[in-house]
C-alpha cells in the first residue's frame, strides 16, 4: 500500500506534463517570408486590377434633388434630365440618423404610445421616419413621356421579407383588423396595412421599403435600395435618351442640413461601383512587391555580414 | 496595570489581603481570519477593496442603474465568476486555518487540580494552572518551570519552531520552591505580554528568562515538567510573534496596474471626448431634436448636467471593455493551471523523499524568472547538514579514515611511519578530541536521533549502546563521532566527571574542571580536566589563526600545511592542541576563572582576559577536517545562477570559517575573489573604537569596489563581467546591527547606503552568525533598496522562515529540519539543484508567458474598442454599439481566450534545454523587460494602428453599402460583423504569429477558434432567437459572406494590419546566443520542423479546418436561402467556387498524404 501510495507522488511522465509536447517550430525566416510576399503581391495586385476595371465600368450618374437652392430642379420637386444611364435605380440621402432609442430592443421610446397610450404600430423612430419620397421615372421619346417600370420586388434582404418580420394574421379575413387597437406611427400619413395600395402582398410589415429602410444604416452618408428597372423595354437597361424622374417630395431634411439624391447606377459581381477596394488592392500588392524586393536586398547584405563574422 | 499578578494554581497568598481571580484571557489560538457570520461581508468587502474588481463593481452598477447600450450581464457574470472563485479559495484557505487552530486548541494537556491530574484540553488552559508536559511535547503555554523529573532541577528544550536554533537549550526550575506542588502558594508578579522574544521581564521572585518555557518549544530529553501558566492563548510570545503571511504581489502584477491606470486614462478620455463631442454637436441648430427623434417628456425636464453626467456613464460602459475582466480570470487561470507544470516536472521529483515539488501559491510563477538576488542559507541548503569526519593530521602526519578492514581499526596513516611515539600522540589526540567539547549523551534506549544517521559501522558499538549526540555544533558531534571510529569512544558527562571508553575498552574518567566555552571572538573552546592519576590537562580546539599563535612556533609548520590543503577543499579545519598544567598553575587559573565568573562588573572582559591567560603556551597535536558535504550540484547551481546574472547571498547562521569554505567549496568566492571581511574581528583594533574602524572600513572598501570599480555600462544594467576584479563581502551578525543601528543616529543612512552599494558590486556576499530576524532584515534592505529589485530566499530550517516570508519569493527545501520553512514558502523543492530549473526554465518561460499574455490582452481590447469609439463620431454620439451584443460579450470569453491561454500554457519560445545550458539567456529578460513601458507602447501603437485599420477600411467600403451583386445594402449590424470578424481573425493571426511554440493543442485553440467563431455567426443568425426582442444579426453574416467585395475587404484588412509584425519579425535580426543557437539547431532553412513531429498531422488539421468551414458555410447559406429567385445567383457562383476549392484542397491533401 505504501509503495502505491509513493509510486502514485511521482509525477507522469508525459509528453504534456513534462512539457515536451511535440511542436512544429516555425520561423518566419526571409527564405519563407520573401517569395510569399512576391506571390501575395502578385496576387492582390491581379485582383486589384480586375477590381479596379469592374468599378470603372460601373455606371453611376447621381443627382441631389435637395431643393435647396432656388436653381436646384427640386425646387419644383422636379427634375428634367437628358442622360443616358442604365438600369438601376438608387436614392441617397446625406442625413445623420442615429436613433438612440435603438440600443433598448425592447424599448421603442418615445414613440411606442401616442397620447391616449394606444400602442404604435410599427413602434419606434426608425419607422416612424421612414423615407417616404416617391419617384416615378418618365422617358421622354419624342415629346411623350413613357413611364419607365419600376421593380420593387426583392429589393429588402431575402431573409428579411420571409423569416424575420411576420404580418399578424388577418382577423376575419381583414387584414386591417388585425391592426385593430393600434395606431400609426405619428409621422406616417397611413397605417401600416395601406402601404402599399396597389399590392395587397406589399403591406403591414412585409412592405419591401419599410424593411429596406428597417436595415439601418452604417453610417449617416448613407444610400439604399429604392427600385430595380428589370421589366419591359429596359430589361437591358435604360437607353441612351432623356428621362425625367417625378418626384414626391414628402422627406423632410433642411431642418437638420440633409441631402437628399438620387442615383442611377448598374452593378457588378462587387456590388455597386467603390474605386476603394481595387486601388486598396493595388497598393497594397505592389507594396507587398517592393516589400519582398527591399527585404532580399536586405537579407542580401545581413546574410553577407553574417558570413563574414563567421569567417 | 503594568504587571500581572498570577496565583499559582489559583491559591491566595496568605499575606495578601484578599484573593482577587482577576480576568486573563484563555487559551485559545485564533489565526484564522473568518467566521461562518462575518465571511461573506468580510470576504466581500476585502476582494472589493482591490482596484479592479472595485472597478468593475461600479461598471457593473452603472450598467444596471443608468440606460446603458449593453447588458449588465455582459460585466456583472464574468466579475460574480472571479469573485466567486476567489471567496471559495480564501473559504478554504480559512477552513484550513480553523481546522489548524482546532488541533491546537483540542490538544489534551494534563492539568494539576486540587492534588489530582486531570486532563483537559489546551483551549481550557487559564493563567494560574500548574500543566505537566512530558518529553518531547510543546509546551500548550508560556511556563514558569516549577519541578522538572531531572535531579538538577533542569530540563532541556527546543526552539526550533519559534526562532529556529536546534540545539538544546537549559532551563531551570525556579530555585528555592517547594517539592510539594500542591501545598505551593505563590505569587508571581510579571510584566504584560510584549511580543519581543528575547526579552523577558520577570521581575519578582528574581525569575528569569531562564524559567520561562515558550509556547511552541518542545521538552526534550527531560521527562516531565510541572510549570505554572503565566501566558496565554494570543497573549503567548509565539502568538504575539506571528505575523500572518502577508499576500505577495508579484512584479507582473504591478505592471498590469500600471497599464490599467493608463487604460482607464484612455477610456475616461474616450468618454469625455464623446460627452463633449456630443453636446457640441447637438449645440448646433437642428441637431438636438431633429424631427424624427423627438425627446420624451422626462428627457426635457431631466437636468442638462445630469444628462450630461449619465451620458458620460453610459460612454464608460460602452467603452469598458477595453478593461477587461476576462485578464484576470485569465492571469489567474494561467498561474493556476501553470504552476501544475512546476509539480508535475519529473526533474523535480527526488527518489529519496519520494517527493517532488510544491507550488503553495501560484502568484508568483512569472516573478521566478525576475530573480535578481538570491539569498541562501547555508546548512542544509547549500550543505547537506550531514558532518562527517574527513581525516585528521596528527604531528604532521597525515591520517585518513580508511574502511574497517584496514589496520589499526580503520584508523590508517597514509603518509608516514607508525612508530610508539606516534601512537602516543595519536591516542592523546583522539583524547582530547573524546573530551574537549561541550556534547551531552542522550540516554540509552530513547529513540536515536537524526544525528545519527552517519555511516557509522555497528563494529564499534553494541545496538543496546547506540546512542545519540546533542549539541550545539554538528561538527562538535562529527568529531566526537570521529574519535569514536578511531577506538575512543565518550560515555557522557555525569556529575562532572566524562567517561571514555579507549581502545583496550577500559573505561577512562576524567574531572571536568572548567569549560572556557567557544564564543566567535576567541574562536577556540577549552576544557580542563583532571585524570585519574591527578594529572590536570587543557586542552583545546579551535580555529588555525586562533591556535597558532598560542602554540610552539616549531609545531605550526608540519600542520599549517595540511589545514590550508584542507581549507580550500572546502573542509572545516580544527586545530587541536594540549598543555598540561602544573598544581600551581591550575591553582591560579582556577581561582582567576572563578573570580572572573563572579566579577560583578566587565565579567565578559575579565572572563576574556583569564582565558587568553591560560590558553597560552601549549602544544599542537594536530587538526581536523570536517566534510560538511555540499547538496548535490550545489556549485554548478550557483554558477549557473551567477551566470544568470544572479547575485548570491548566503546568509547563516553559522560560524565565518565553516560558511567560507562552503562559499569556496560551491565556487561562491574563487581563487582570484578578494573578500572584504567586516566582522568583528577585523573591526578588532588598539587605536580604534569598533564603530570608528567600522566607519573607516566601510570607506575603505567602498572606494575599493565601488568608485575604482570600471562604471557600469549604460543599458547593462546588471553589473557582471568577468574581467574586472571580484570581490566577495563577508559580515556577521554583531557586524550587521553595527551597521543597521550605529552609536550615532546620523550615520545609520549612510552606513546601510555605504554597505549596500559594496555588496551590490561584490558577485558573492556572504553573511554568518546571523540570527533568523537578521536574515530577514537583510532580505528587507535589498528589497527596499533602489530600483526594488526581485529577492529571492531559499531556505530549508525553521530559521529561513522570516527570509522566506521576507522575499519576494520563498522557497523552501524538504530537508531534514522539519517542515516549517516548506510550509511558509511559496515553493517547495526537495534539493538545492532543483532551483536550476525552478528559476532558469520555468521561470523565464512562466514570464515570456505572461509578460506576453498580458500585453496581448491589452492589445486584442485596444483594437476591440477602438473601432467602437470611432463609430460614435458616425452615429451622432449616440452610444450605439457597433458590435451585436453577443459580440460584445463573447469576444473575450469564447473567441479569443482559448489561444491566448494556449500560448501562455504552452510557450516555449526557446527551449528547455538550452534555457538550462545558457544562464546568460535569463538576463535577456530581467528588470521586467518584457512589461516595461517601451513594448508597452509597441503593443499599444499596434493596437490603435489595426482599430484604426479595421474601421477606416470598412467604412471606405461602406462609401457605397450597395455590396451584394443585386445591388442590395447593408445596414449597421453588417458594418459591425465585417470589422469584429476582421478583428476576430486578426488578433487570433497576430498570436499565431507570436507562437514559436505549435503542439497540437496550439493548432487546435488557434484554428478551433476561428472556426468556433464562424460557427457561431452561422448560428447566432441563422436562427430567429425566441427570448431576444430584435433579430439585429439574422443572417448578417451570412449575408456578409456572400458578399465578395467583403471577402475582399476582410481579406486585405487582416494582412494589412500583420504586415507591419510580419516585416519586423522578418527584418529583426536575430541576436544574441540563443538565436543563433535556435538556428543551429533547427537546420531546416524554410519551414523547421521538429524532428520528432510529424509535419502531416499539422498540415491535415489545417486544411481540414479550412475545408470544413467551407463546406458548413456553402450549406448554411445553401439550406438558409434556398428558395429565394433573386439570390439563386451567388448561390451557383458560391457552388462552382466551392467545387473548385474542393477539387483543389482534395488534391492537394492527396498530394501531401502520399
Amino acid at each position: 500500500m505504501k509503495n502505491e501510495g509513493e509510486a502514485a507522488k511521482r509525477p507522469d511522465n508525459t509528453a504534456f506534463t513534462q512539457q515536451r509536447l511535440p511542436a512544429w517550430q516555425p520561423i518566419l525566416s526571409a527564405g519563407i517570408v520573401i517569395p510569399s510576399f512576391l506571390l501575395i503581391g502578385l496576387a492582390f495586385i491581379g485582383i486589384g486590377i480586375g477590381l479596379f476595371l469592374t468599378s470603372q465600368t460601373i455606371q453611376v450618374w447621381e443627382m441631389d434633388y435637395t431643393g435647396f437652392e432656388k436653381d436646384s430642379p427640386c425646387f419644383r420637386c422636379t427634375i428634367l434630365s437628358n442622360q443616358n444611364c442604365t438600369c438601376e435605380v438608387t436614392f441617397s440621402l446625406s442625413t445623420l440618423f442615429s436613433v438612440k432609442s435603438s440600443y433598448f430592443p425592447s424599448d421603442c421610446s418615445p414613440y411606442a404610445y401616442d397620447s391616449e397610450k394606444n400602442p404604435i404600430v410599427p413602434c419606434g423612430a426608425i419607422a416612424n421616419s421612414i423615407f417616404n419620397d416617391t419617384f416615378e421615372l418618365y422617358q421622354i421619346i419624342n415629346g411623350t413621356k413613357k413611364q419607365v417600370p419600376l421593380d420593387g420586388k426583392g429589393i429588402s434582404w431575402w431573409t428579411d421579407y420571409n423569416i424575420k418580420y411576420r404580418n399578424p394574421s388577418s382577423v376575419n379575413s381583414s387584414f386591417a383588423k388585425s391592426f385593430d387597437g393600434t395606431v400609426k406611427p405619428i409621422n406616417w400619413p397611413k397605417p401600416a396595412y395601406e402601404l402599399d395600395l396597389t399590392d395587397p402582398n406589399n403591406n403591414g410589415f412585409l412592405n419591401q421599403d419599410f424593411l429596406v429602410w428597417m436595415r439601418r444604416a452604417a453610417l449617416p452618408q448613407f444610400r439604399k435600395l429604392y427600385r430595380r428597372i428589370t421589366d419591359g423595354d429596359y430589361a437591358a437597361g435604360l437607353p441612351a435618351g432623356n428621362y425625367s424622374l417625378k418626384v414626391h417630395y414628402n422627406y423632410p431634411v433642411l431642418s437638420f442640413d440633409g441631402r437628399k439624391k438620387v442615383v442611377f447606377s448598374n452593378v457588378s459581381w462587387m456590388g455597386g461601383k467603390n474605386d476603394f477596394l481595387g486601388i486598396a488592392y493595388l497598393v497594397v500588392g505592389s507594396l507587398c512587391v517592393v516589400m519582398s524586393v527591399v527585404m532580399l536586398v536586405v537579407y542580401a547584405k545581413f546574410k553577407f555580414s553574417d558570413d563574414d563574422d563567421d569567417a | 496595570s503594568f504587571s500581572r499578578t498570577i496565583y499559582v494554581g489559583h491559591r491566595p497568598c496568605p499575606d495578601t489581603e484578599a484573593f482577587i481571580p482577576s480576568k486573563f484571557c484563555d487559551n485559545r489560538i485564533v489565526s484564522s481570519k473568518y467566521t461562518v457570520w462575518n465571511f461573506l461581508p468580510k470576504n466581500l468587502f476585502e476582494q472589493f477593496r482591490r482596484i479592479a474588481n472595485f472597478y468593475f463593481l461600479i461598471i457593473f452598477l452603472v450598467q444596471v442603474i443608468v440606460d446603458t447600450p449593453t447588458s449588465p450581464v455582459t460585466s456583472g457574470l464574468p466579475l460574480f465568476f472571479v469573485i466567486t472563485v476567489t471567496a471559495i479559495k480564501q473559504g478554504y484557505e480559512d477552513w484550513l486555518r480553523h481546522k489548524a487552530d482546532k488541533e491546537v486548541n483540542k490538544y489534551p494537556v494534563t492539568v494539576l487540580e486540587d492534588g489530582r491530574s486531570v486532563k483537559k484540553e489546551s483551549e481550557k488552559i487559564k493563567v494560574g494552572d500548574v500543566v505537566e508536559v512530558v518529553e518531547d511535547e510543546t509546551f500548550p503555554c508560556d511556563l514558569i518551570l516549577l519541578q522538572s523529573s531531572r535531579e538538577d532541577g533542569t530540563c532541556f528544550v527546543t526552539t526550533a519552531s519559534l526562532d529556529g536554533e536546534s540545539n538544546h537549550k537549559t532551563h531551570y526550575t525556579v530555585p528555592d520552591t517547594e517539592k510539594d506542588l500542591q501545598a505551593l502558594t505563590a505569587t508571581i508578579e510579571c510584566e504584560q505580554p510584549q511580543p519581543d522574544l528575547y526579552k523577558h521581564n520577570l521581575p519578582f521572585l528574581s525569575l528569569g528568562p531562564e524559567n520561562l518555557l515558550l509556547k511552541g518549544a518542545t521538552l526534550k530529553n527531560t521527562k516531565k515538567i510541572y510549570g505554572v501558566a503565566v501566558y496565554t492563548g494570543m497573549e503567548t510570545k509565539m502568538a504575539l510573534n506571528y505575523q500572518g503571511k502577508s499576500q505577495k504581489r508579484s512584479a507582473v502584477e504591478k505592471s498590469i496596474n500600471a497599464f490599467l491606470l493608463v487604460y482607464l486614462c484612455i477610456l475616461i478620455s474616450k468618454a469625455v471626448v464623446c460627452t463633449t463631442l456630443k453636446y457640441v454637436w447637438q449645440s448646433k441648430e437642428g441637431q438636438d431634436e431633429p424631427w424624427y427623434n423627438q425627446k420624451t417628456q422626462k428627457e426635457k425636464d431631466s437636468n442638462m448636467y445630469l444628462k450630461m453626467f449619465t451620458d458620460f456613464l453610459s460612454f464608460m460602459v460602452l467603452f469598458n471593455f477595453i478593461i477587461p475582466v476576462s485578464m484576470y480570470v485569465t492571469v489567474e487561470m494561467q498561474k493556476f493551471l501553470g504552476s501544475f507544470f512546476i509539480t508535475w516536472d519529473k526533474d523535480f521529483f527526488d527518489p529519496e523523499i519520494q517527493e517532488g515539488a510544491l507550488v503553495n501559491t501560484s502568484d508568483l510563477n512569472e516573478e521566478l524568472g525576475q530573480v535578481e538576488y538570491v539569498f541562501t542559507d547555508k546548512t542544509g541548503t547549500l550543505t547537506q547538514n550531514n558532518m562527517e569526519f574527513i581525516e585528521c593530521c596528527i604531528d604532521g602526519f597525515q591520517y585518513r579514515y580508511r574502511d574497517t578492514q584496514s589496520e589499526l581499526d580503520g584508523f590508517t596513516v597514509t603518509d608516514g611511519p607508525v612508530n610508539k611515539l606516534q601512537q602516543k600522540k595519536e591516542e592523546l589526540f583522539l583524547r582530547a578530541l573524546c573530551l574537549c567539547h561541550t556534547v551531552q549523551v542522550k540516554e540509552a534506549g530513547s529513540e536515536v536521533l537524526a544525528d545519527q544517521v552517519d555511516g557509522i559501522d555497528g563494529l564499534l558499538l553494541q545496538p543496546e549502546e547506540e546512542r545519540g549526540f546533542i549539541a550545539s555544533s554538528p561538527d562538535e558531534i562529527a568529531l566526537v563521532k570521529g574519535a569514536m571510529k578511531y577506538g575512543f569512544t565518550f560515555l557522557g558527562l555525569e556529575s562532572k566527571s566524562m567517561k571514555i571508553k579507549n581502545r583496550q575498552n577500559d573505561i577512562e574518567e576524567y574531572k571536568l574542571l572548567h569549560v572556557l566555552n567557544f564564543d566567535p571572538v576567541r574562536r577556540r573552546m577549552s576544557v580542563i580536566v583532571q585524570t585519574t592519576s591527578g594529572e590536570t590537562l587543557l586542552f583545546c580546539k579551535g580555529a588555525d589563526s586562533s591556535i597558532f599563535p598560542r602554540v610552539r612556533p616549531e609545531e605550526v609548520d608540519r600542520i599549517r600545511m595540511h589545514v590550508e590543503r584542507n581549507a580550500t577543499e572546502g573542509y572545516r579545519t580544527l586545530c587541536v592542541a594540549y598543555k598540561q598544567l602544573s598544581a600551581e598553575e591550575y591553582a591560579m587559573a582556577d581561582t582567576g576563572l572563578r573570580e572572573a565568573r563572579l566579577a560583578l562588573q566587565d565579567r565578559e572582559e575579565k572572563l576574556m582576559a583569564m582565558y587568553n591567560q591560560v590558553e597560552m603556551g601549549m602544544s599542537l597535536i594536530g587538526a581536523t577536517a570536517v566534510e560538511d558535504r555540499l547538496q548535490e550540484e550545489a556549485a554548478e547551481t550557483m554558477e549557473a545562477l551567477q551566470g544568470a546574472g544572479m547575485k548570491v547571498w548566503v546568509l547563516t547562521g553559522d560560524k565565518m570559517e565553516t560558511a567560507k569554505s562552503t562559499c569556496y567549496a560551491c565556487r561562491l568566492f574563487q581563487r582570484g575573489t578578494e573578500l572584504l571581511e567586516l566582522t568583528v574581528r577585523t573591526l578588532e583594533d588598539e587605536r580604534l573604537k569598533r564603530d570608528e574602524k567600522l566607519h573607516e572600513l566601510l570607506q575603505e572598501y567602498h572606494r575599493k569596489a565601488v568608485q575604482d570599480a570600471p562604471p557600469v555600462k549604460a543599458g547593462v544594467t546588471r553589473s557582471w563581467s568577468t574581467a574586472n576584479q571580484d570581490y566577495g563581502f563577508i559580515i556577521d551578525g554583531a557586524t550587521l546591527s553595527l551597521v543597521m543601528n550605529p552609536p550615532r543616529d546620523a550615520d545609520a543612512s549612510q552606513y546601510k547606503s555605504l554597505f549596500l552599494q559594496i555588496c551590490q558590486n561584490c558577485t558573492a556576499v556572504l553573511c554568518c552568525r546571523m540570527a533568523p530576524l537578521q536574515k530577514a532584515q537583510i532580505v528587507k534592505m535589498v528589497k527596499n533598496s533602489k530600483g526594488s529589485p526581485i529577492t529571492l530566499s531559499i531556505g530549508d530550517g525553521a530559521n529561513d522562515v522570516s527570509m522566506i516570508l521576507e522575499a519576494h519569493v520563498g522557497i523552501g527545501i524538504k530537508g531534514k529540519e522539519g517542515r516549517q520553512a516548506v510550509r511558509n514558502s511559496d515553493y517547495a523543492v526537495p534539493k538545492l539543484k532543483h532551483l536550476k530549473k525552478l528559476l532558469l526554465a520555468h521561470g523565464h518561460l512562466y514570464y515570456v508567458r505572461i509578460a506576453h499574455l498580458v500585453q496581448y490582452f491589452f492589445y486584442k481590447n485596444l483594437c476591440f474598442i477602438l473601432p467602437q469609439f470611432l463609430y460614435q463620431f458616425f452615429c451622432g454620439y449616440s452610444q450605439q454599439p457597433l458590435y451585436d451584443a453577443a459580440y460584445l460579450t463573447m469576444y473575450n470569453i469564447c473567441f479569443t481566450s482559448m489561444p491566448i491561454l494556449a500560448y501562455s500554457l504552452l510557450e516555449q519560445h526557446t527551449s528547455i534545454e538550452i534555457l538550462l545550458d545558457n544562464a546568460a539567456l535569463y538576463r535577456e529578460i530581467a528588470n521586467n523587460a518584457m512589461l516595461r513601458w517601451h513594448p508597452f507602447l509597441y503593443w499599444t501603437v499596434l493596437g490603435i494602428f489595426q482599430g484604426l485599420m479595421f474601421f477606416f477600411g470598412v467604412r471606405f467600403l461602406f462609401s457605397n453599402p450597395a455590396l451584394q451583386d443585386n445591388g442590395q445594402v447593408f445596414g449597421n449590424w453588417s458594418y459591425g460583423t465585417i470589422v469584429f470578424t476582421v478583428l476576430v481573425f486578426t488578433v487570433t493571426l497576430k498570436l499565431a504569429l507570436d507562437t514559436r511554440h505549435w503542439t497540437w493543442i496550439n493548432h487546435f485553440v488557434i484554428w478551433g477558434s476561428l472556426a468556433f467563431y464562424v460557427f457561431f455567426s452561422f448560428f447566432w443568425g441563422g436562427i430567429i432567437w425566441p427570448f431576444l426582442k430584435q433579430q439585429r444579426l439574422y443572417f448578417v453574416f451570412a449575408n456578409m459572406l456572400s458578399s465578395v467585395s467583403a471577402w475582399l475587404v476582410i481579406i486585405i484588412l487582416i494582412l494589412l494590419s500583420l504586415l507591419p509584425e510580419i516585416l519586423l519579425v522578418v527584418l529583426r535580426k536575430p541576436r544574441g546566443p540563443h538565436s543563433r543557437q535556435v538556428y543551429f539547431s533547427l537546420p531546416f532553412p524554410l519551414l523547421s520542423l521538429n524532428s520528432s513531429f510529424l509535419p502531416y498531422p499539422s498540415y491535415f488539421l489545417i486544411f481540414s479546418l479550412i475545408y470544413i468551414l467551407f463546406c458548413s458555410s456553402f450549406i448554411l447559406h445553401h439550406v438558409l436561402t434556398r428558395c429565394d429567385v433573386t439570390q439563386s445567383q451567388p448561390i451557383t457562383r458560391y457552388l462552382k467556387l466551392y467545387s473548385y476549392v474542393k477539387q483543389w484542397l482534395v488534391s492537394l491533401l492527396v498530394a501531401g498524404l502520399h
